[in-house]
């Protein structure tokens, strides 16, 4: 848990901060497929706010109609106050997007890139180059300033087109899937970028795939489906949905899936998920102590485990959890456009 | 691998005042210009196809066309200086594509500028192409002993139609650029509606030995139209009214497929 983002969900219960992104009933169709399937959505001012979802989910989309890159089909939103549909120029004024692909010049140098950008806000001459400078040196990138963008890494790409939305500094900042693609390293850059940014004053909603990064960054999180939202709340509040804990057992014999699934059953009450490949089972525990016990009636009942482990849970878990079902995966809709 | 990447604190930026329209625009022209300094490859593209094609008319074909390679080049040249414009129509288009395919156009849409700068931006690539690529050709032409007999203020005022032909016909790739996320698919359909036009025109031949219905063809055919009027301009006899002809399809180009633009990019 993140300490600072619950004291801050605090203050947001308590005082009832006024809101960045407020939007109600979003829907968005693109032919048969409902993306967006009704969305609200209340996001304080000064706060991390996670979209978590799987592929197809809806996430993409519903950010890009915040970010004004799509229309809604249906619903009202606005953004610092600004509704979103009739003042689509204020929005801009006071928003950045940092899209799930880099969306830099691959031929021009890192510091034109920005430079680019600046001059588009009105910095001129000097002053756009020296904004670029500094926001080169703001995320590490000085020694790749003259060199071209398509020779930069992953995770060089990724904090130049973070850069890239903060050449002036926004009042919102949308995030769609900021660390998709990284290694553990850039990832955990990526995250202390976006809390250093979230310190200063700026609302951050971002989307993620992944439990753990809506867990390590965001105040509220709120879970979306099939282009709907399923459940919203703090980590703390969904994992308590949830169960804080997910036991994960191997068996070195398969044959004894159903009796093993059977006993944990019977021990932990709650459900049994079988991995796809169906050598694993998973669990809701509760408790550390409890999911040692229930290994403990598998040996003793002869079933040995070849490996167990107690995990956070997983998306998928999450979903399973909220749901009774498991999350849509890799799913069929493709919402990158 | 393992880079130590200092990230300090972002400071929080005053806003500067908001820039006009036409500095917007200006911005994206200069983007248009890095990309020459970047990418200058890309010149050997735009020169390479007409370059190889002069060569092969003048001196394989030339003298079987013309009497002679030199009479022949001194009739060819206005003519491939029309298709070179043509043909480069597409980068654009396929530029475009390119940008849009990876959504460095959703930043440019979710800033405060003017929605159509990009545009004006590719414009100024497109002009930029055209003015190297013609003066390219012109050189060559000029070494291999063409000489426009209109002389300097001919040759000005034939490059200012292709400008404005290669303003017109870049339209064409622009909206297909615009639908189409792969470059090179624009290039393929693109090229699919201009070959034929290209090439069944007066700029290889004089269409008076070919067949009725082809010579038809020929003489509606708007690519003729600009060559009669560039050949006109360069080397003497063009009328007012070639040129308004040569000026139709850039016009009627601009007037449907412009809005059509605005249309296809402002929709969402």
């Amino acid at each position: 848990m993140n300490d600072a983002s619950s004291a801050r969900t605090l203050s947001y219960v308590t005082e009832a901060v006024p809101l960045a992104i407020a939007a109600h009933g979003m829907k968005k169709a693109f032919g048969d497929v409902r993306a967006v399937d009704g969305i609200d959505l209340e996001v304080p001012r000064g706060i991390i706010f996670a979209i978590l979802g799987p592929n197809g989910a809806g996430k993409t989309t519903l950010m890009r109609m915040l970010a004004t890159l799509a229309r809604p089909d249906a619903g009202s939103a606005t953004i610092m106050g600004h509704d979103l549909v009739q003042a689509p120029h204020k929005v801009r004024e006071v928003i950045a997007m940092t899209g799930q692909f880099a969306s830099l010049d691959e031929d021009l140098t890192g510091r034109e890139n920005l430079m680019l950008l600046a001059r588009l806000w009105g910095f001129r001459g000097r002053a756009a180059k020296a904004r670029a400078d500094d926001l080169l040196a703001t995320f590490g990138l000085s020694d790749a300033a003259t060199k071209q963008v398509k020779d930069y890494s992953g995770g060089m790409r990724r904090r130049l087109d973070i850069a890239a939305s903060l050449v002036v500094t926004p009042d919102v900042l949308f995030l769609d899937e900021p660390t998709t693609g990284l290694d553990p390293k850039a990832r955990k850059d990526v995250w202390a970028m976006i809390r250093g940014l979230a310190d200063s004053g700026v609302t951050i909603l971002l989307t993620t795939q992944y439990l753990e990064e809506a867990d390590q960054l965001a105040a509220r999180i709120a879970v979306i489906d099939h282009g709907k939202k399923i459940a919203e709340g703090t980590s703390r509040e969904l994992k308590a949905a949830t169960g804080s804990g997910v036991l994960h057992v191997a068996l070195a014999d398969p044959a004894h899936l159903d009796r093993a699934a059977a006993i944990l059953e019977s021990r932990l009450g709650h459900t049994v998920q079988r991995s796809t490949e169906g050598a694993e089972l998973s669990i809701l525990a509760g408790t550390a102590k409890a999911a040692n016990e229930a290994v403990a009636v598998l040996v003793a009942e002869g079933i040995e485990p070849s490996d167990f482990s107690m995990g956070q849970p997983s998306l998928d878990e999450v979903f399973f959890a909220l749901t009774g079902q498991p999350g849509s995966g890799e799913s069929q809709k493709d919402e990158s456009r | 691998m393992s880079e130590t990447i200092v990230l300090r604190r972002p400071q929080k930026v005053a806003r500067p005042a908001r820039p006009s329209a036409i500095s917007n625009a200006l911005v994206f022209g200069w983007r248009a210009v890095l990309k020459f300094k970047h990418v200058p490859e890309q010149l050997f593209d735009l020169v390479m196809t007409p370059i190889m094609f002069t060569l092969l008319f003048t001196f394989v074909f030339g003298g079987a066309l013309a009497g002679s390679p030199g009479d022949y080049l001194q009739f060819f040249l206005p003519g491939i200086l029309v298709q070179t414009v043509v043909f480069n129509s597409v980068y654009s288009g396929m530029g475009l594509s390119t940008d849009l395919g990876k959504g460095l156009f959703d930043r440019f849409r979710s800033l405060p500028i003017w929605s159509l700068s990009p545009f004006a931006g590719l414009m100024v690539g497109d002009v930029l192409r055209h003015l190297i690529a013609g003066s390219i050709i012109l050189g060559i032409g000029l070494i291999l002993g063409y000489r426009p007999q209109e002389g300097f203020f001919g040759v000005v005022a034939a490059f200012a139609l292709l400008i404005a032909i290669g303003f017109g016909v870049g339209w064409i790739f622009i909206v297909l650029g615009l639908l189409i996320r792969t470059p090179m698919t624009v290039m393929t359909i693109g090229f699919t509606f201009i070959f034929p036009l290209v090439f069944a025109s007066n700029i290889m031949v004089d269409p008076g030995t070919m067949p009725g219905w082809l010579r038809a063809f020929v003489d509606v055919n708007p690519v003729s139209s600009m060559t009669t009027a560039l050949r006109g301009l360069m080397d003497g006899g063009a009328t007012l009214g070639q040129i308004g002809l040569a000026l139709v399809a850039p016009i009627v180009l601009t007037a449907i497929l412009a809005p059509t633009t605005v249309w296809l990019y402002l929709r969402r």
